[in-house]
């Protein structure tokens, strides 16, 4: 019961790009197309779940017992750039067709605030390990599921005759607002 | 470039929330009223300006192939300042930027600049360009939030202008955020355009 509480919470009441506002960048970069976005979400589900394992084992196995925990900034962005750098590496030798469709998603997301959003709040919020995994897979669905949506939304924008200064980003803008606001229907279910 | 134009860059043609579309997390996510957007500004500011400060000097000596990550770890290390600092002394609006302070590491404008301006210039201009494109960021995230707060609450920096009644709470809430900025964006490329 719990568990399904957590993902509720984090995939619709609370979802990371459009009421948290994490990880906006990839979210108006990459959801011009849907197949793009699906690719996005697949690299941001495998990074994010890895990345919020290992800052939690090193939150509370290493910064919480020698109380360093002002170092929690730098090392979680470091252990997240590192993180990248392997799975790349990794996914080329071991699959390449995998790496063919994550590839060029890869380097972009150390700079995704959603990955080490989701890392710092797992600390914040008092997880354990289980519901840590939980609650960053669920993130990422939460993610993937706004970029899907908003991917398909933004190819039927373009067919739309628009007033010059409001096409493009503004418009992205406003369809998001509109998206977020359909969200909102959620809140209060948890 | 002259110093002025340097200086000057940030705040319109180069602005980078509302030209270069950078930065925009927080620009969405700490807006809901002018004070927030201006702290979280200043905060933005100040690692700018001292991370290419430092990143213009120590960036001859540091290999390519380490490049990205040891400008990380400079920009980590001024966020860490920035959030201590803010705990300390202003504990009240450390408690609502919250999780946005330490994500100033990830805001592209900061490692954009460090990248594109700091490692290829001297100090001065560095320092310049720093303080123009985080004074431009306070700026748009301070305009955000005024209307933000303006409509959604009827106030602007606190102090009430028209009863909380009349406000249109959905621009205080997620989803103004976007519609906010997508109107300030537009307005913004309409006078460009003019």
């Amino acid at each position: 019961m719990e568990f399904i509480v957590i993902i509720i919470s984090a995939i619709f009441v609370n979802n990371v790009v459009l009421m948290q506002f994490l990880g906006i960048c990839p979210f108006l970069g990459v959801s011009k197309k849907v197949s793009t976005a699906v690719g996005m979400t697949g690299a941001v589900t495998f990074v994010m779940v890895l990345a919020t394992i290992v800052t939690y084992l090193i939150q509370n196995y290493i910064l919480n017992p020698y109380n360093i925990g002002f170092m929690q900034t730098i090392t979680f962005i470091l252990v997240i750039a590192s993180l990248v750098q392997l799975v790349e590496i990794i996914l080329k030798k071991v699959s390449p067709a995998l790496y063919q469709a994550l590839g060029v998603f890869l380097p972009l997301i150390t700079t995704n605030c959603a990955i080490l959003g989701v890392a710092i709040m797992t600390i914040q919020k008092d997880y354990d390990l289980l519901e840590a995994v939980v609650f960053s897979g669920a993130s990422a669905i939460g993610f993937g599921l706004a970029l899907v949506l908003f991917a398909g939304l933004r190819e039927h924008l373009d067919m739309i005759e628009l007033p010059k200064g409001i096409k493009g980003t503004p418009a992205a803008l406003i369809v998001a607002g509109l998206l977020a606001m359909a969200f909102m229907g959620f809140s209060g279910i948890v | 470039m002259t110093n002025k134009e340097n200086f000057l860059k940030g705040f319109f043609k180069e602005n980078a929330v509302f030209t270069l579309l950078l930065g925009m997390c927080p620009a969405l996510g700490v807006t809901s009223s002018a004070i927030n957007g201006l702290g979280m500004g200043l905060a933005t500011t100040f690692v700018l300006i001292m991370s290419n400060l430092v990143i213009s000097l120590v960036s001859s000596q540091i290999p390519d192939k380490v490049k990205i990550p040891s400008f990380i770890v400079i920009i980590a290390s001024f966020v860490t300042m920035v959030d201590l600092v803010m705990a300390g002394y202003v504990p009240a609006l450390h408690e609502q930027l919250g999780v946005f302070i330490p994500l100033i590491v990830v805001n592209c404008v900061v490692l954009g600049r460090a990248e594109a301006f700091a490692s290829k210039n001297k100090l001065v201009p560095s320092i310049i360009d720093g303080l123009s494109m985080g004074l431009g960021f306070a700026m748009a995230l301070t305009m955000l939030g005024a209307v933000r707060e303006f409509f959604g609450s009827g106030k602007m920096f606190g102090i009430t202008i028209f009863s909380e009644n009349y406000g249109m709470l959905i621009f205080v809430l997620a989803p103004g955020a976007f519609i906010a900025l997508g109107y300030l964006i537009a307005f913004i490329n309409k006078l460009r355009k003019a």
